[in-house]
């Protein structure tokens, strides 16, 4: 086969427009350099206004599309399904399709017409399908009026096929492009009915990303990429004990280094060296003398945490989750308790792009390109590190090499603010080293659970209590959300109800927390704390079954009766790992399930251990996300799941000496690697009705399926992950 | 200090403890290459050294000759795209696409030295990390284009790994 010319790859008008469109935004780039005055956003709207035939759809006279794009892409793919939404109403030609990204301060001056900008929790699709797929409608409805009035004929008979309206009366025909220029004033109509998902031609199917070609020439730019006139780097080091002061540093000792500019102080916890260049401000930052006053919590080890979380076991505590019948009174009054104690490390984000964001100060506006999560927050920590309203400043959001809610924080926004407002008129790089970045996260939190149930002869589940003792993210981000259940979102997947409701029905109940919250800085990873949630309850239902000498599919079956689509991936998943036939020799299984972020997902695992050494050889991963927009971006983002939920199930964990974080780098946080990925299979059975998450449930149900396999395989019950710190080899 | 880069010999004023890294990335503008940890562990910063793969954020710019020549993503495929990189936008490999400039740098280097690799040499040969977890769609590509290569070969087709 011949190798095709690089521009044949992607040679369809679609891609050609495409390319020009991205080359138009490298373009506008380079103005906001050259010719910047303010405000930006409006001027970036209006022109494009002569072409907008509604907020969300572009139309211009050579028949591309531009779909704009407000939820944030960080490699989840769900800027294409997003396009794909309102492109299904919209009836253009996919071919044509390309993109632009909104700005969160044009959102701000148009009253928020795109709605939230933020993008977490599984939400970019399922947060936002209705009104895009209505804007797609409506702005087909107004270019189908433009072309009506234009001939002069009922819009209704008109009709679209891929971006052509003909009405077949007055053998009349034109195309979005030739009359989108008449679509200006025409006004939307109130109530527009959308399709039926059964007709759906764009949506729903496999369709490849938009934005593939440049992340393989490597001339995608990402934040950490840009380069302004006139620019310095920054790089930042914070205290390494969180919630530590800086008490001094030496300015003189490295500003005769080679490219050294400036060393500034960041609020009361950071200094930053700033340089001509990456290398000269790593050099500098390394060598610079810092003192830190890092007060108590240099005391605090993961033996301190873990002793605190533990007497969380079994203290008193009023925050109730979820509560049936009177677990605690069955249980205690039971002849046969079984008990076991869980627990989950700290995790870092450890995306593959550190943090970064480079921003400009000037006395009348400040300016910002970076990859964020949350524009509108990345907005308001600009303008409020700058001093600035907000109507002077604008996050130009760039694309994200990887976040997984890291970049749901705005730290490092803040941090590039204050080193700009010391040198004014200047871009500033702020780019955090590996090694920072992995010191200064938000964490994963830790927690550990106590299980405790109670079978009655028949081995069915008489009362189950789940107690949970650990950290809460949300005391940390937002203490208002805290309320009489304590931290409603320390209970994910196993709510009485919603879209992290639990799978099971035992008619004494209790799950319960209490909130141990060390001086980490915790935050949202992705899938949060449904990882470990699903693994407590997961491997326990799994020892319950073994106590109770049933096959744990079986005994599954017993407490799922009620809950119909949880049982069917479980049954999918068991399917497709053969649970029904023999394994080959020296070959065990696994299962879980849970329900998260709105959709229900299982995992089979098959694995062998030999000599104490685990191998995972295959996965099968079963969700049911209601609707599934990309059936193959989904298998991208379940595949995916695997290997983020596998890592700290084999490897990783952040552990704490002298209150710091001890791993540093990627040398000692040992991630998943690709000769430990398994064989993966992802069977994606929507049943429509609901709009479920698909980027992170899959996580939780990885490891509990692995663990459950491994005890098959050797009789040993791991319950403190990750299974590194554990010896497998038979004893 | 001269430096042979995708082809092209180029002057560099940089002190000589400078990873080639940021040689590439701040004073020849390739910003492909990337950077992802600076201590040889996550190959997003992979670069060919006369078509061998070598991770460039530990590699000081004085360790690297004249007469060697680097190759960046920039340069892997400037007429037409390497296999490699067809099969990759083909399959839709990339998720963010931070770390895939080091992925398909390494697999081509890969494939040049071992035109029909076994799953076991894939898994052995590529020590790239990726966080979205593509490394399921990695391993399908590395398959599809040796393939393609081999193909290539036999037709008397360019090598693209140029
Ligand atoms: S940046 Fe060179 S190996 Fe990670
Ligand atoms: S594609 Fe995001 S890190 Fe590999």
């Amino acid at each position: 086969m011949p190798t095709r010319k690089k521009d044949d790859l992607l040679n369809s008008p679609s891609n050609e427009s495409r390319r020009n469109f991205l080359k138009g935004s490298t373009v506008a780039t380079g103005a906001f350099v050259f010719g910047f005055s303010f405000p930006l956003a409006k001027t970036a709207l209006a022109q494009a206004g002569s072409d907008e035939v509604n907020a969300w759809v572009v139309v211009q006279p050579d028949e591309t599309v531009l779909i704009r794009i407000a939820r944030i892409e960080m490699g989840q793919g769900s800027l294409t399904g997003l396009a794909q939404l309102v492109a299904e109403e919209l009836e253009c030609d996919w071919d044509n399709v390309g993109f632009e990204l909104v700005k969160p301060g044009a959102n701000l001056q148009r009253d928020n017409v795109w709605k939230s900008q933020s993008t977490g929790g599984s939400t970019a699709i399922r947060g936002s399908h209705e009104y895009l797929r209505k804007g797609g409608a409506t702005a087909r409805a107004i270019l189908v009026e433009a072309a009506a009035r234009q001939w002069q004929v009922p819009a209704q008979e008109c009709k679209v096929n891929k971006g052509v309206i003909t009405h077949s009366a007055s053998n009349n025909s034109t195309t979005f492009g030739s009359v989108a220029a008449l679509a200006n004033g025409i006004e939307a109509p109130e109530n527009i009915e959308l399709k039926d998902p059964s007709l759906w031609t764009i949506a729903g199917k496999p369709l490849k990303r938009l934005d593939t070609k440049e992340k393989v020439d490597g001339s995608m730019v990402y934040t950490s990429d840009l380069t302004l006139p006139g620019m310095l780097i920054a790089i930042p080091k914070a205290c390494p004990v969180h919630g530590g002061t800086l008490a001094s540093f030496d300015a003189k000792a490295v500003l005769s280094m080679p490219g050294v500019k400036k060393v500034v102080a960041l609020d009361d916890n950071a200094v930053a060296v700033v340089a001509d260049t990456f290398w000269h401000a790593k050099k500098a930052i390394d060598a610079l003398p810092v003192k830190w006053n890092e007060g108590e919590n240099a005391k605090v080890s993961s033996a301190s945490i873990a002793e605190k979380l533990h007497e969380g076991l079994s203290a008193k505590t009023d925050y109730v989750g979820n509560n049936i019948g009177d677990a605690a009174n069955v249980l205690s009054k039971a002849a046969n308790v079984i008990e076991a104690d869980y627990s989950y490390p700290y995790q870092n984000h450890a995306p593959m792009e550190p943090m970064s964001a480079t921003v400009r100060w000037r006395k009348n506006g400040c300016e910002m390109w970076g990859a964020t999560q949350v524009p509108e927050s990345a907005l308001g920590a600009l303008a409020e590190a700058a001093e600035l309203p907000k109507e002077v400043c604008e996050v130009h959001t760039m694309r994200i090499g990887g976040s997984f809610g890291r970049r749901l924080a705005t730290d490092y926004v803040r941090q590039a603010a204050l080193v700009a407002k010391q040198i004014p008129d200047t871009p500033i790089k702020l780019l955090w080293t590996r090694e920072e970045d992995m010191l200064q996260g938000h964490f994963h939190p830790v927690t550990q659970c106590r299980m405790r149930a109670t079978l009655d002869d028949d081995g069915t589940v008489q009362a189950l209590h789940m107690r949970i003792s650990g950290q809460s993210i949300l005391a940390h981000v937002n203490p208002n959300a805290i309320g009489g259940k304590g931290d409603p979102v320390m209970y994910q997947g196993v709510d009485p109800e919603g879209d992290m409701a639990i799978g099971y029905s035992v008619p004494n109940l209790l799950v319960d927390q209490v909130m141990v919250n060390p001086h980490i800085r915790p935050g949202f990873w992705r899938g949060v704390n449904l990882n470990q949630n699903a693994l407590y309850m997961e491997s326990f239902i799994d020892e319950l079954a073994h106590a109770a000498g049933q096959d744990p599919l079986a005994f599954r079956r017993k407490l799922m009766a009620n809950h119909p689509k949880h049982l069917a991936v479980l049954e999918a998943a068991a399917k497709g790992i053969g649970w029904d036939t023999k394994p080959a020799k020296g070959i065990y299984r696994g299962i879980a399930q849970v329900k998260g972020f709105g959709s229900y997902v299982a995992a089979a695992a098959e694995v062998s251990v030999t000599d104490g050494k685990l191998k995972i050889h295959r996965i099968v991963a079963a969700t049911d996300p209601g609707y599934a927009i990309n059936p193959q971006q989904i298998e991208a983002q379940v595949a995916g799941s695997f290997v983020y939920g596998l890592s700290p199930l084999l490897s990783s964990e952040c552990t704490v000496k002298n209150g710091r974080i001890e791993q540093e780098n990627f040398h000692t946080y040992q991630v998943m690697q690709l000769r430990d990925m398994p064989e993966v299979e992802v069977i994606t059975m929507p049943s429509g009705g609901f709009w479920g998450g698909v980027g992170e449930p899959t996580i939780a149900v990885a490891a509990p399926a692995v663990l459950n396999a491994i005890f098959a395989a050797t009789g040993k019950r791991v319950r403190n992950i990750p299974i590194k710190n554990t010896d497998l080899s038979a004893s | 200090m001269k430096l042979n880069v995708n082809g092209k010999t180029q002057d560099i004023d940089v002190e000589s403890d400078t990873p080639l890294l940021w040689v590439l990335r701040e004073q020849l503008g390739l910003t492909g290459t990337k950077y992802g940890c600076g201590i040889s562990m996550c190959g997003a910063c992979t670069v060919h050294i006369d078509g061998v793969a070598q991770r460039s954020c530990v590699l000081p710019v004085s360790a690297v000759r004249e007469d060697q020549k680097i190759t960046t993503i920039e340069g892997l495929g400037v007429q037409q795209f390497h296999p490699v990189q067809d099969v990759w936008a083909e399959i839709d490999v990339p998720q963010c696409g931070y770390c895939q400039s080091g992925m398909i740098m390494a697999a081509s280097s890969l494939l040049a030295q071992n035109s029909d690799p076994s799953d076991d040499d894939i898994r052995r040969g590529m020590g790239n990390i990726c966080r979205c977890g593509t490394y399921p769609r990695v391993i399908e590509g590395i398959k599809k284009a040796a393939k393609q290569l081999r193909a290539n070969a036999e037709s008397g087709g360019q090598d693209a790994n140029a």
